[in-house]
């Protein structure tokens, strides 16, 4: 069990782990790229790349989620390192989500898309997911932790748990008129594991605080 | 071993590859029109689009069904025709799947013959119709249709088929008929998504009887000059042009005439997004996007503006009438 624990340690922390990582990051751009110019997005392509920045906007969300339960459970604190780069990737994707909107839906018509987010709950839910995370984005090199200094940085970044919430809620919304909700469930469900994971692990451990605490003899 | 070459005898041309009069006159009206030099620029170039628009390319992969060109008022625009290919695989057909691709997937195993229509409720003469009877009970026409989906997005399809009054006028409706109701097949062990929650199955829509009497309102058979396929309603469908697409009911095997308005399978599953009428109008917006403008599927490029949506999707000349004193905004 150590040894492939360590096993593991050592390739997340080779020097060629990050560049890796960042490379299969960048897969899904570059096929979205390479099929939008080669026609391969169907029939409708604009709309074949609205959905899919849009859906891997939230898979990053889960993955930037999935970082810190995993890192714990499997006990494999190399992971924290790629933490940084796959909320950035969220945020990637995020804004070529909302470039496609304002370019293929809007023609990039200032006044109709200030028009949209003001009358649609669905565009509005997610407007504000993407403003909330344009912050989480700013302030995501060292300095900006050095500055803030690490308990504000740290509540500021807790904002992605809302965010999540938020990425859900527009994708619901999208799909409400058709009562397809397959997909809208899988990322809900997964999304509320990995939040449960952390109330589950907050609780636990002040458990183990008190119980600590009581052997010790503080009273 | 039998070998046939075109050395073997005559070389007869196959139904599909002979020009429907129409089309064929069309281009000679074009050729005289060129060589007298007569027409002025702006009436070569109508005469160029309307060539183009006749033109309609026969993909060549179901049994040809040819309509003669279409007299009715507004049944053939000019504008250029979607690709087949487009057409075809990007379908809304919830029994084969709610993914646009899906249903030129699955839609294989939907058994298209032997097909009947059964015409009932308040009607002198009901009857159950093969699709043999149905073919033959008019002349076919092909008819060139803007098609809007609810979604946003539009094509122009050149159906064939006839108009629905042909039918209602042989079954005779009773005075106290008001509705038309369409009901689609639903098998669920030929189309896999009947079952799903999506939806209230059979699907079901309905127009009022003098929408349904509009000569524009389509009984449809074909596409391209072919029978239909499978994912566009095979064997038969209703194409209404002024509403949108989800009006406009596939594979039916039902026509009822009743005397309250139905309910709808997409006014049961959200009332508040998809009315009765849902006719095509710009301004009555969807409560989740806008309705005044659409995406030609195929024809404008990733980065062309979209297009301003008409009235009753351009049909308003012809069908406006139906809807004089009514509010749209409340029926909408």
């Amino acid at each position: 069990m150590a040894g492939q624990m360590a096993g593991r340690q050592k390739w997340l922390l080779h020097p060629a782990a990050k560049p890796l990582i960042f490379i299969a990051c960048l897969l899904p751009f570059a096929w979205l790229f390479y099929a939008a110019w080669s026609d391969q997005l169907g029939a409708n392509p604009a709309e074949a790349l609205v959905r899919a920045t849009g859906d891997w906007t939230l898979r990053f969300v889960c993955i930037v989620l999935a970082v810190t339960p995993l890192r714990v459970i499997t006990s494999t604190p190399a992971l924290a390192r790629f933490r940084r780069m796959l909320g950035l990737f969220a945020y990637f994707y995020v804004v070529l989500h909302l470039l496609s909107y304002s370019w293929f839906d809007m023609s990039f018509e200032l006044a109709d898309i200030a028009r949209d987010i003001a009358k649609r709950p669905f565009i509005l839910v997610g407007f504000s997911a993407f403003v909330l995370l344009t912050p989480l984005a700013a302030t995501s090199f060292n300095a900006a932790i050095k500055a803030m200094g690490a308990k504000r940085w740290q509540l500021l970044h807790k904002l992605v748990y809302l965010i999540a919430g938020l990425g859900i809620l527009h994708f619901f919304w999208m799909r409400a008129g058709k009562n397809n909700f397959f997909e809208v469930f899988v990322y809900a469900v997964i999304v509320a594991m990995l939040l449960g994971w952390r109330v589950w692990n907050h609780r636990a451990k002040a458990r183990r605080r008190v119980s600590n605490n009581a052997v010790v003899g503080v009273h | 071993m039998l070998i046939k070459t075109n050395a073997h005898g005559f070389n007869h041309a196959v139904p599909s590859e002979i020009t429907p009069q129409g089309i064929y006159q069309s281009r000679r009206d074009l050729i005289k029109l060129m060589a007298t030099g007569t027409a002025g620029a702006a009436l070569a170039s109508w005469a160029g689009r309307d060539a183009l628009a006749q033109a309609v390319p026969k993909p060549g992969k179901l049994t040809a069904l040819a309509g003669a060109k279409s007299a009715v008022a507004g049944a053939v625009t000019m504008e250029k025709v979607t690709d087949y290919k487009d057409a075809t695989t990007y379908n809304n057909f919830y029994e084969f799947g709610t993914d646009k691709a899906d249903p030129a997937k699955n839609a294989a195993t939907l058994p298209v013959k032997p097909w009947s229509v059964a015409v009932e409720g308040l009607v002198k003469n009901p009857k159950t119709f093969t699709l043999e009877e149905l073919l033959k009970l008019s002349p076919q026409e092909e008819r060139i249709y803007r098609l809007r989906c609810v979604e946003g997005w539009s094509m122009v399809i050149p159906w064939v088929g006839y108009s629905l009054s042909e039918l209602i006028k042989k079954v005779e409706p009773l005075g106290s008929a008001k509705y038309v109701e369409f009901i689609t097949l639903a098998d669920p062990k030929t189309m896999p998504f009947v079952g799903s929650r999506v939806l209230e199955w059979p699907y079901v829509e309905a127009l009022r009887l003098d929408e349904a009497m509009h000569p524009l309102a389509l009984l449809t058979f074909g596409m391209y000059g072919e029978v239909l396929p499978n994912q566009n309603g095979a064997p038969v469908r209703m194409v209404v042009p002024w509403k949108y697409g989800f009006k406009s009911g596939k594979s039916i095997v039902k026509i009822r005439f009743t005397d309250k308005e139905p309910r709808t399978a997409w006014n049961k599953a959200a009332s508040q997004e998809y009315g009765f009428y849902s006719n095509v109008n710009p301004v009555v917006d969807h409560p989740r996007w806008s309705q005044a403008t659409e995406r030609r599927i195929g024809e404008d490029g990733l980065f062309a503006k979209k297009r301003k949506t008409l009235m009753f999707n351009g049909y308003e000349a012809q069908v406006g009438q139906l809807y004089a004193g009514m509010d749209l905004k409340k029926n909408f």
